[in-house]
Order: structure tokens, then sequence, then C-alpha cells
């Protein structure tokens, strides 16, 4: 299969097999103009099978969400047909309205207008917990 | 995370526990000298569940420190059971008083209240996760009774499952040092593998775990008993096999230490039995007293009074 190469935009590689689409959704690409293109299960040296998004547009990426998904991620930013940066995410401390507590005793299960907070509460092992209850986010 | 309040005992540093304990200590000595030290000042206690006992004893420490106090007891009788959300109630009430106590049936919602106000909130109990004053009130009566919160083994005894009460406990005393556990529960009802990974095997706290009182007894500084409770279990027969074997009677405590101490965070219905009440080790009614003199310690630190 052959991708047309980008100009100037963003390839996000390494992304753990299966989980692009989830990607895709997590970052809203449905609503933008320019080309898109997901790849899944491309082959990868190191990893076994990876999925790829490509974006043929300098848009504003949020890292946090790669991170949380996995920091094995890279974002690579394309200028004038090359590479111009590469981006590893790391873990973010604290992720805003992307997870739901699915507590039904969490105080956001009845005030729907507070926003969803999660903290990094364990950076070894990758735990998130909600800022209100303390339940753990399920990954 | 450090709120200008009180949400959650772990953050408080030990320091802190320690001069407040203090500051508890000199009250208990010397309670004129602190009765005058909240004059002018008010505490709201918002209690959207109904909780005599704590709101009583959060009422009383205020009223012992000269200041006043204005709340309500249930949600029913009040803006909440028009939809009010708990950020806007805050709000309103911060316009009132000094200090807000706040209890409520879901998790979190003393945080969203101290997030949308610039005075003190105390989380009086929200759902099952925390009740900071609870945990506040159990070491100062072990630092009361026994003189030290270190090099202790504490029993914790009946539903370590659900037993919000214990896991804080189990949470604030690992942070002395020289403090063993010994949990007694049926199988059903043993303390949840969150608390063993991420608390005691995270510091290095020895503990074991056991079906039996009995077994341990002889070994016990404290005793935390709480209640096994019938909706707990499937079926009747199970709770009713297993309902006597953590109930506290003066024949199990034949082999117990003369200095050791039972506590319960009470309501006791009948975990212990009350021929236990006489024995000079049942700390329980004191632990109610102790509430009261670590809430008006608490009151004193978060509005930043110092009484010398
Ligand atoms: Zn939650």
């Amino acid at each position: 299969m052959i991708i047309g190469s980008i100009r100037d935009g963003i390839v996000i590689d390494h992304i753990p097999a299966g989980r692009g689409m989830e990607l895709y959704s997590y970052l809203k690409l449905g609503r933008l103009d320019c080309e898109v293109a997901l790849i899944k299960n491309a082959e990868s040296g190191k990893r076994g099978k990876k999925d790829i998004i490509k974006i043929g547009a300098p848009i504003d990426i949020n890292l946090d969400i790669l991170g949380y998904i996995d920091t094995g991620i890279t974002v690579n930013i394309i200028r004038d047909g090359q590479r111009a940066e590469k981006i590893h995410p790391a873990l973010p401390e604290t992720i805003v309205h992307l997870i739901k507590c699915k507590n039904p005793r969490c105080i956001t299960s009845c005030e729907q207008e507070l926003p969803h907070v999660f903290r990094l509460t364990d950076r070894e092992h990758g735990v998130y917990r909600c800022m209100y209850c303390d339940t753990k986010a399920e990954k | 995370m450090k709120t200008r309040g009180l949400i959650d005992i772990a953050e408080m540093t030990t320091e802190e526990l320690d001069a407040m304990m203090d500051v508890a200590l000199d009250i208990v000595e010397n309670p004129a000298k602190y009765a005058e030290s909240c004059k002018g000042k008010k505490l709201a206690t918002l209690f959207y569940e109904p909780s005599t006992r704590t709101r009583m004893s959060f009422e009383s420490a205020m009223l012992d420190l000269g200041g006043s106090v204005i709340g309500f007891s249930d949600a029913q009788s009040s803006s909440v059971s028009k939809g009010e959300s708990v950020a806007d109630t805050a709000r309103t009430v911060e316009c009132f008083v000094d200090v807000i106590a706040m209890r409520h049936p879901k998790e979190g919602a003393p945080l969203v209240a101290q997030m949308n106000v610039g005075i003190p909130v105390i989380n009086a109990g929200d759902g099952g996760h925390n009740h900071p004053t609870q945990t506040l009130t159990d070491l100062f009566t072990i630092k009361r009774e026994l003189g030290h919160l270190d090099n202790l083994v504490i029993g914790c005894c009946g539903d370590l499952k659900f037993g919000r009460t214990v896991h804080s406990l189990v949470t604030a005393m690992s942070r002395y040092p020289g403090v063993r556990f010994v949990f007694i529960s049926p199988e059903e009802l043993r303390i949840p593998e969150h608390v063993r990974s991420e608390v005691l095997d995270a510091h290095n706290i020895p503990y074991v775990e056991t079906t039996s009182l009995e077994d341990v007894m002889p070994e016990l500084d404290i005793l935390y008993m709480t209640r096994v409770q019938r909706e707990r279990f499937f079926n009747e027969a199970d709770y009713l096999r297993l309902r006597d074997s953590y109930i506290l009677t003066p024949d199990k405590l034949v082999t117990a230490k003369k200095e050791m101490r039972i506590l319960h965070p009470l309501p006791r219905v009948n975990e212990i039995s009350v021929a236990v009440d006489e024995d000079p080790r049942a700390a329980y009614f004191r632990q109610v007293r102790n509430g009261k003199f670590i809430r008006m310690a608490l009151f004193l630190k978060l509005l930043g009074i110092e009484v010398k």
C-alpha cells in the first residue's frame, strides 16, 4: 500500500496496533478538511505491528492524549517534505475531559458540568486517578 | 494536592498532624484559654445526608471555641432539593461564614466546594471515600491513650473491604515508623488489594491477615473494631455464621494486653458487647470526646488562629 508523502503536516508513528482509530477520534481528526490517513497494522521492526496516522496540515496536536495512550508514540513534524522535528510525548500530569470517571458514586456522575480531571498518581505504572473520587482510570 | 481546607488526610504532613495534636492536647488541659478564640467566627455545616454525631461534633467544637454555627442537616431542607450545584451552594454560603464542613453522599463533592470558594472547606465524609476528621480522631485517640503513634501493632477487625475508616487509618498510620498491622476479617471482607499494594507494600509495612480474632488478641496494642453489615453478604446463613466471630465480648479480651485499647468509629450495633464498655481498655466513648477536641484544633489551624 502506498500513501502519498506529506509536504507540510504531521506523522504520528508507532501507535500501538489497533489503537489508531481511538486516537483518531480523541484528536477529533474527523473534523479536519485536510488529508488524513489512518494506517492499521503496518509492519514495525521493533514492535511487531503498529498504526500510523498521517495528517496533511500543520495542526496543533494534543500531546497529552498521545502520552496517555502510549509513551512509545512518536510525532514527526514535516515541513517542506522533510522531517523538521521529532517529539516523544511524555505522560501528562493531568488529563482533562479525555476520560470519564465511571464511578457511579462520583460527584461527576450527578453534576454534568464538572470537568472530568484525572491525575497521574504513579508515573512508574502510568496510573491515573479521578481528581474527585480517586477511582483508577481504565486503559 | 494541597487545599485551603481539609479534603483528604494525605494533604497533611506528619509535622502538621503532630502540631495539631499538640494543640488539641492543650485544649484538653486548658479549655478556658480557648473559650473565646473563635469569637465572631462562623461555621456552616452543610450536611447533604444526615450524620448527627459528626455534625454535632463539628458544631460543639466551634461553639466551645466561642464561635457560632449555621447550616442544614439533610438535603431535603435546603435549596439543594431544588437542584442547585455544590459549587453554587458553596459560593452562596461563603458569603456568610468563615469555614464550611460538608458531608455529601457523592465522592469528591467537598473538593468541588473547595475549588469554588476562598474559605476553608472540611470534608465531613464524602460517600465511601474520605472522612479525614474521623482519621484525625482515631490518631489523636491512639496518641492520648498510649502516648505515641509509632511502634504499635494495630489490629483491624470486621468489614475491612468496605470500611473506609480502616483504609484511611491504615494510610495515615503508615507514615509512623515501626507500625505493624493485623487484619482480622472473614474471607469475604478482606482488606482490598489496592490498600495492600499501594499503601502497605509500597511502604514496606508488615501485616498479617487472619480470620481469628482470638489467635491474634495477645499481640495487639490497638484493636480497631468495625461493623460487619448484613447487606455485605450474599446470604443470611453466611452472615449469621460469621457475625459472631467478630463480636467482641469480655471473654475474648482475657488474653489481651492490659494496655491494649479498643477503638470503634461508632455507631456500634452489636459488634462490641455492652459488657465490654466497663473495661478500661474500651476507648470508643473517649474517642468521641477526642473527636471534638481535634476538630477544635483543626478549626484553629485552618482559620490561622494562634492561642498563646
Ligand atoms: Zn470520579
